[in-house]
């Protein structure tokens, strides 16, 4: 006979296998590598290398970069959750669709869009010189990676913002008003704080990714701009200096740790 | 007679087509404990709603204090709700959720302060300042939402349905509660229910709704006295409802047995409806009634007996503390003024509007 425990151990086995295999493997290695040089003699060398001014540029730009992409996403995405939450049932579902059926396309291929789109000589200048207006100039730019970090990540701030609202009762809202609250009020004092567990797991959803991409940054930034991500990746794909790249890696950990830390702290100040 | 507060008038609203409420003209006055008393889905809340300023009605003016307030936003009307579900803010403790409308309303530090503390006595719940709604009880919760509102001092109190969630006997206490509240606090409250006995118990006045109509508005003594239609009797309380015919002014036809009652003007030979409570039905001795009729069903209810007595071709409920053996032949009298006459509605829509037009 089984016993639960016992069961319940064999049934995750297979789950337990892959997180280990395919997370705590990867996650070892690259702590191993961060931490060693070539001759594998422990070393702080290549976790030293973000001071090296190009890898501290790439740094402080993709950190720039994705924070102006969450905070973009941010406040197009909010008044969107709202406008989803209020008409729970309207048109709701073409809404969702429009935002969420770009996302079961694969991202190489959406950002591949923008860039046809964007190009000198792409879509919009042909139809923005067909018109005889001013050509833009915005591929190979960071404004460019900046769009495509807002167009792929989005709808990961748009649903968890959405479930927030959409969570609030609406005879919430309304005792606020009937105590006297206006609706700017009633905003700010209890829809916006209601939804701050939303708006941080947003925020977490899309800051990361887009601090970790590279993608993004190589077809839209014409691989002339170099994020901390392109460098890593370089590290490992030319260079081939896995010590390197995973000491890199390591830093960039760090960044990813910091923002999960607040977002769990001002979680728990929430529910408090 | 006191002052009016608060007017509805030709107040229509429907929902995609439907038809909610259709021209109700009601009028509160000042210092009234006011029941809406109707069943589900019979336009109670959506009543509540149009004085609280969350709903527009489609056509109809809302009169406060002689003043037309029907495009009022909810937060400039001097009325304030304790909705069904209690409606907490459950990201502030109990504290700030009472002090919200008073910081809205820039008052200070101190009178807040002090506001916080009368109202967690008024609702018996001191020392609760800095709990988390989530960590009270269905019952504490809903005594919070009314210190929430009632510390804004609003000379009207919305109350839908708001013992709904709570077993009976916290019901019941408080019942007695919201009683002592609207005595110390001498305003207006305007009280949502479906329970008919509850509706008795706490009210001044009670308005009786059924489909977006009011059926009958009176005291407490008048509803269940003097239904005025089959609706209400049959709503407020247990009652026989039996068709008969007027025979002339006094005397009516019940069941082919005249009895004597006090209603007039109904015309001669006319159909109409009558009311006998079953507390009002007395079996007496074979030959001393009226209508001759055998006992067929007897429960014992606590304070007094349900039987169940055949006569007349007819099912008589009757409530006594006197018990009558299954079987035993008896016969009905009931008092003239006990008999309660009422138009007979010739159609299912006038029924819904009543007789009261
Ligand atoms: N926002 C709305 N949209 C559409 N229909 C509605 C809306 N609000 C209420 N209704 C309908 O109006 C009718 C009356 O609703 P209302 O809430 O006033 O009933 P009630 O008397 O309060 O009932 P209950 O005792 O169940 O609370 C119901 O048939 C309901 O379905
Ligand atoms: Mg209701």
């Amino acid at each position: 006979m089984f016993n639960n425990r016992k069961t319940s151990t064999v049934m995750s086995s297979p789950y337990l296998a892959w997180a280990f295999i395919f997370i705590v493997v990867p996650l070892g290695m690259i702590v191993y590598y961060g931490l060693t040089d070539d001759s594998g003699a422990f070393t702080f060398a290549n976790i030293a290398s973000i001071a090296q001014p190009e890898h501290l540029k790439a740094l402080l730009l993709a950190l720039e970069l994705s924070l102006i992409s969450t905070v973009i996403c941010f406040l197009l995405a909010y008044p969107l959750g709202m406008m989803l939450a209020k008409n729970k049932m309207g048109n709701q579902g073409i809404i969702t669709t429009l935002f969420i059926l770009p996302m079961w396309m694969n991202f190489l291929l959406r950002t591949l869009a923008w860039m046809t789109l964007l190009e000198n000589k792409g879509i919009i200048n042909g139809v923005l010189s067909a018109m005889h207006l001013p050509l833009i100039h915005i591929i190979n730019t960071p404004a460019a990676i900046v769009i495509g970090m807002v167009y792929n990540f989005l709808p990961f701030m748009i649903l968890p913002i959405y479930n927030a609202l959409a969570k609030i009762d609406d005879n919430v809202i309304d005792a606020a008003r009937d105590l006297g609250a206006n609706k700017f009020q009633t905003f700010m004092r209890v829809t916006l704080p209601l939804s701050v567990p939303g708006i941080l797991s947003g925020v977490t959803m899309v800051f990361i990714p887009a601090l970790t991409t590279f993608a993004i940054s190589t077809m839209m930034g014409g691989s002339k701009i170099l994020l901390i991500g392109n460098i890593i990746e370089q590290e490992f794909t030319l260079s081939y200096d896995w010590h390197l790249g995973s000491g890199l890696s390591l830093v960039l950990m760090v960044f990813i740790i910091i923002n999960m830390i607040i977002s769990a702290i001002s979680e728990r100040k929430e529910s408090d | 007679m006191k002052k009016e507060l608060i007017q509805l008038q030709h107040i229509s609203k429907s929902y995609d087509g439907h038809m909610i409420l259709d021209d109700l003209n009601l009028t509160i006055h000042e210092n009234e404990f006011v029941t809406l008393l109707g069943p589900s889905g019979c336009g109670k809340t959506t009543t509540l709603r149009i004085i609280g300023g969350f709903e527009r009605p489609d056509s109809g003016r809302v009169i406060f204090d002689g003043e037309d307030i029907t495009e009022l936003a909810p937060n400039r009307r001097q009325v304030n709700t304790v909705f069904q579900k209690y409606a907490l803010f459950t990201h502030m403790d109990i504290a700030e959720n009472i002090a919200f409308g008073l910081k809205i309303k820039n008052k200070s530090q101190a009178y807040i302060k002090d506001k916080i503390k009368y109202a967690l006595k008024l609702v018996n719940l001191e020392g609760y300042e800095h709990r988390m709604p989530d960590t009270l009880s269905g019952g504490q919760q809903q005594r919070i939402a009314i210190a929430r509102a009632i510390v804004n001092e609003p000379k009207v109190l919305l109350l839908d349905e708001p013992l709904g969630a709570l077993d009976l006997k916290l019901r019941q206490e408080m019942q007695y509660e919201l009683i002592r509240m609207k005595n110390e606090l001498g305003i207006t409250f305007i009280y949502v229910t479906h329970d008919q006995e509850e509706a008795l118990t706490m009210s001044d006045h009670i308005v009786v709704m059924n489909k977006g109509y009011i059926q009958q508005e009176g005291t407490p003594e008048d509803i269940y006295n003097e239904p005025e239609n089959a609706f209400v009797a049959d709503f407020i309380g247990d009652s026989n409802i039996i068709t008969a015919t007027m025979v002339r002014d006094e005397l009516v036809n019940i069941l082919g047995t005249n009895f004597a009652c006090v209603d007039k003007g109904f015309g001669e030979n006319k159909p109409v409806d009558v009311v006998i409570r079953p507390e009002d039905v007395k079996l007496v001795e074979r030959g001393k009634g009226t209508l001759p009729g055998v006992v067929s069903h007897i429960i014992f209810k606590g304070v007094h007996y349900e039987m169940e007595v055949q006569a007349g071709g007819f099912e008589w409920l009757v409530h006594s503390t006197r018990m009558n053996e299954v079987g035993s032949e008896v016969d009905i009298r009931v008092d003239p003024f006990n008999i309660q006459v009422m138009n007979r509605p010739a159609s299912e829509d006038e029924e819904a509007i009543g007789v009261a037009e």
